[in-house]
């Protein structure tokens, strides 16, 4: 499965980082179960779950009927009743109908018992757009579960983070959101070290240092981002990219961090602009560190409409690109 | 099964003992003294809100006695006083939650009737109604998963929540995995101010059960002996591999959905003075007296009883503090908590 590029760490895509990471989990913890839409015989449509049904039986790998609601109820019951499950959306555009059991329920479980029961449990879903998924395989979800106090929300894009942080989502005493961008599934690979290790929730890691601008981003337009800041490179711009990694926390620090060096902010994300993960940081940054800036902090997000089209005009209109991306880098370095 | 006449039919008993009987019955009158007790204190202005059971006291106290303490778990929704009092909770707990207390198991933070305690093997819900039944689910594959046997999940709901579509994946998923899992329908004919005939075209709800290939079964739920009896022995089943059973209970909501409800605006005080002919809480009196389980003055000294512990109750709860303002910001998640992470 995986090209062995030295001996302390493996070569991996996102897709093996997710599949060898939740195999470990099912190794080491008995109580570890997971369910979720065709994850058993079929090993999930990504082939995450490839062999798992073999190998731990149908008992720890439930294909569940097609029911998304009580495919989180189900699992809240069980973190409520000892076990750690493992849940799949099959995707993310599929999470609406598990928003209350989500929101309503597995988010206040700890608070509204006042911690005499708690919910551990891990909800794994591919979101993004790229991949011509039309309306209801192409969308952006964190906006929408973000606002909730309960969650917690990773959203990793480079496989040695998919393995530290789906480890860390894992061992939480709380639930957790996993969102795993499906177009860089098998577009990103790299150095995944060996044996277990965890990154913690709420640290974001500054994936290219610069000088000149902060860009924060997470997902596939990470990618792209650190893409666009190379090319800004090239023509002697510096530019700071930071991998959000959590959305809920969010690394405040490492934010103002750079920000109080760079002194300008740019926030990339696919998901639409209004209400979105760049509006919080916008806010937060324009509190507490106003005076620091030298330009008005600027968004470069997804348009303002439902979904991107199947159409490919559709789909590419709607989704950013690295030279839209070192445009505007190079605009607000400028500026 | 067989729907027994209180006052004339045959007595079949099931095993239960007099005493186990006496239970049931006292049960049933400490239900209706706290379920007064919460309407006397919103009309006091001593509470914000009460919601009461009347009607359910014979189901409640029957199923509570098919429950065994310490190994099964209940999956209770708000009109299950008798429940969670017949599985262990006590009247000073009831008052905790109705005057929202610290000391209360959801630190004041529920509405009342919403109770949990995981000591008891009462599972916390919220008032969105089904939501809770996939968590039954889950507890009961928990159960399954780790091979214990002797224990089963008994999840409740009422007529209403029997039209959500977690109700329907809830009981389906079940039966896909035999689990250990009995769904008592508590039929009290109304979704607030829905009547049943708004809510579903075939009323016996029991006969659902087939449609997921487990057993189902309706009883009268104004009687606690076939109430004990039916959900006594699908807990049997559950308990013992032989899965998830459907069990119907029959009674009816003789007050309002809550203090913030008018039923005079939906149904007629003619037409529920009429169901009160079948009270069940006279009638298993009528019962106990003629079978000489109880004596006329056993029943006085009951009620007596009654009244001070939940007097006692009263005044013990009411004495105690509020939680904190800054409980408000516990139990977020574990250990202290911030959005931003610094």
């Amino acid at each position: 499965m995986a090209v062995v590029s030295s001996t302390n760490s493996t070569v991996m895509n996102n897709v093996e980082a997710v599949r060898a990471t939740l195999y470990e989990a099912m190794k080491n913890d008995e109580r570890t179960v997971i369910l979720g839409e065709d994850v058993g015989a079929r090993g999930n449509v990504f082939l995450i779950t490839k062999d798992f049904i073999g190998e731990f039986g149908e008992r720890r790998v439930i294909d569940t009927p097609i029911a998304e609601a009580s495919i989180v109820g189900i699992a809240v019951g069980m973190a409520m009743e000892g076990l750690r499950p493992i849940a799949e959306i099959q995707f993310a555009d599929f999470i609406y109908p598990s928003f209350n059991q989500i929101v309503g329920e597995a988010a206040k479980i700890r608070y509204r018992s006042n911690g005499e029961y708690t919910c551990p449990l891990v909800i794994r879903t591919p979101y993004g757009g790229g991949v011509r998924g039309a309306l209801s395989h192409s969308v952006s979800i964190e906006a929408l579960f973000y606002h909730v106090p309960g969650l917690k929300i990773v959203a990793p894009s480079f496989p040695d983070d998919v393995k530290g942080l789906l480890n860390a989502a894992i061992d939480d005493p709380d639930p957790v959101l996993f969102l795993e961008h499906k177009k860089t599934y098998r577009l990103i690979k790299g150095e995944v070290p060996r044996g277990h290790y965890t990154i913690p929730l709420g640290k974001a890691n500054v994936r290219k240092a610069g000088t000149q601008l902060t860009v924060v981003s997470y997902g596939l337009y990470l990618h792209w981002a650190l893409e666009a800041a190379e090319r800004l490179a090239e023509e002697g711009l510096s530019v700071e990219v930071i991998d959000l990694r959590s959305i809920r926390p969010m690394d405040k620090t490492a934010i103002l961090n750079s920000v109080e060096k760079t002194r300008k902010l740019l926030i990339i994300h696919e998901d639409n602009k209004f209400g979105g993960i760049g509006a919080e940081i916008s806010a937060m940054v324009a509190e507490e560190a106003l005076f620091s800036l030298d330009s008005p902090i600027r968004r470069l997000c997804g348009p303002d409409v439902p979904s991107m089209g199947y159409a490919m005009p559709l789909e590419e209109e709607f989704m950013s690109s690295p030279a839209e991306m070192a445009d505007a880098m190079r605009a607000m370095v400028k500026f | 099964m067989a729907t027994t006449d209180l006052r004339t039919g045959s007595l079949e008993l099931h095993g239960l003992s007099d005493e186990q009987l006496r239970d049931m019955f006292r049960n049933m009158l400490l239900q209706r003294q706290l379920d007064n007790r919460g309407f006397q204190l919103n009309r006091q202005g001593k509470v914000p809100f009460a919601l009461g059971s009347e009607g359910h006291e014979a189901l409640q106290a029957g199923a509570a006695m098919a429950f065994h303490r310490g190994h099964d778990i209940l999956a209770p929704y708000y009109r299950d006083l008798g429940l969670c009092l017949g599985i262990g909770l006590s009247p000073f707990e009831i008052m905790l939650s109705i005057f929202a207390r610290a000391e209360d198991h959801n630190g004041g933070r529920q509405f009342p009737n919403h109770y949990s305690s995981k000591a008891a093997g009462l599972m916390s819900f919220s008032s969105i109604l089904a939501a809770h039944l996939p968590h039954a689910v889950g507890a009961a594959y928990s159960i399954k998963y780790r091979g214990e046997t002797g224990r089963a999940v008994l999840a409740t709901c009422g007529d209403g929540t029997t039209s959500e579509g977690e109700w329907h994946e809830s009981m389906n998923f079940a039966a896909v995995h035999k689990l250990p899992f009995v769904m008592l329908v508590e039929n009290n004919e109304w979704a607030i101010s829905t009547p049943l005939d708004k809510q579903m075209a075939q009323p016996e709800i029991w006969k659902r059960a087939a449609g997921y290939g487990m057993p189902g079964r309706r009883f009268n739920g104004f009687d606690p002996i076939q109430t004990y009896a039916a959900v006594k022995e699908a807990m049997d089943r559950a308990r013992t591999g032989g899965g998830p059973t459907l069990v119907e209970g029959t009674c009816y909501r003789y007050l309002a959905h809550s203090t913030d409800d008018n039923d005079l605006t939906y149904r007629t005080r003619e037409v529920v003075q009429e169901r009160r002919k079948d009270d069940p809480v006279p009638a298993f009196e009528a019962l106990l007296l003629e079978r000489g389980i109880v004596t006329a003055g056993g029943v006085a000294a009951m009620r007596q009883d009654v009244l001070r512990e939940t007097n006692e109750a009263t005044d013990a709860a009411e004495a105690l503090p509020y939680p904190e303002p800054a409980d408000l910001y516990k139990h977020v998640y574990e250990g202290a908590w911030e959005p931003w992470q610094s």
